[in-house]
């Protein structure tokens, strides 16, 4: 069909599409969110610019500050030794505060593979990997991963062998989890920052591993 | 929902359910505007993330189904800063009906002018 029509087609820049309510009609819950932040800002509970700022603060924390720690720890094992013994100070070491709740790193080996879930709510070590994807939020995920852990791997493309150990990690809202993804092979000649790239968010989490160089 | 085993409805942990679903979003300026405000107000000391998680899981299992997640956040908040006494339900009816009146699209109600 020729000139297809793209109202829908448009990417944000990390290739997701943009919700429909940005423009929509208003909502009664963006309403609520306008009233709310508004009374805050009157009442002096805050400021505009400390939302705008907390905002961008947000916006700056993504998956490559994860993948920067998993890389170091990959090539320096008094870091990877520091970090599996506190996950919070060596994030910290590397500019990363990811805040008050304490964060646990896991490693995955040739014998065992870690994976991540909030049955409860959404507990995500969003300070460091910043906001959780919207599966890791959802029913499915939150119910079946310590249900049937393999079988949800395997929605994800990560089918384990039989000869590993998984053990699934249920956070709660005092704690987070990082997972340390096995470094591939074929990556010793690699510099730090080229081993991060193979660090994804999912791998993180555990529904994944790193990527093959 | 409790059930037979005397769980709540959000403790879901090893309950039946469908696939995983693989589709996700950029979060819309609104919603990280309740994600900021959640810092703010608990960075403040007028709730913690428990008074947020008490709110949301007594919304029930219909809300879960019904509203999206920033949509449950913000209710959330509200009944708490509500609570807390930092404004009142008049106070939020006339703001409400304030931010209604400026406009369709969230852009507009969002400009106080």
């Amino acid at each position: 069909m020729p000139h297809d029509h793209h109202d829908h087609d448009e990417l944000s820049p990390s290739g997701h599409p943009y919700r429909a309510d940005q423009d929509g009609p208003l909502s009664y819950w963006q309403v609520m969110e306008i009233a709310v932040r508004e009374l805050m800002i009157e009442k002096g509970v805050t400021t505009a610019e400390a939302v705008s700022a907390q905002i961008e603060a947000m916006d700056a924390r993504n998956p490559a500050h994860g993948a920067a720690v998993v890389a170091r720890a990959w090539v320096d094992p008094a870091f990877r030794a520091r970090l599996l013994a506190d996950g919070s100070a060596a994030c910290a070491e590397m500019g990363f505060d990811v805040g008050p709740m304490r964060l646990i790193a896991i490693e995955n080996t040739a014998d065992v593979h870690n994976v991540v879930v909030c049955t409860l709510c959404s507990c995500y070590p969003r300070n460091l990997l910043g906001l959780p994807p919207d599966w890791y939020k959802s029913r499915a995920y939150r119910s079946r991963t310590v249900r049937e852990p393999r079988k949800v791997l395997s929605e994800f493309g990560l089918e384990l062998p039989a000869g590993v150990t998984l053990r699934v990690h249920d956070s709660t809202a005092d704690m987070r989890y990082l997972v340390v993804p096995a470094r591939p092979e074929g990556t010793a000649d690699l510099s730090e920052a080229d081993l991060a790239a193979l660090v994804t968010r999912d791998a993180m989490i555990g529904v994944g591993v790193a990527k093959a160089p | 929902m409790s059930g037979l085993d005397g769980k709540r409805w959000h403790d879901m942990g090893g309950a039946l359910a469908g696939p995983i679903p693989q589709d996700d979003h950029d979060f819309a300026l609104w919603e990280k505007r309740v994600d900021a405000l959640m810092i703010l107000a608990s960075g403040a000391g007028h709730f913690t993330v428990d008074g947020l998680r008490r709110a949301l899981e007594d919304m029930g299992e219909a809300a879960f189904e019904t509203m999206t997640y920033y949509e449950r956040w913000v209710a959330a908040i509200n009944q708490n800063l509500l609570e807390q006494g930092v404004y009142s339900i008049a106070e939020l009816g006339e703001k409400m009906q304030a931010v209604q009146a400026r406009g369709e699209t969230y852009g507009e109600a969002s400009n106080a002018g």
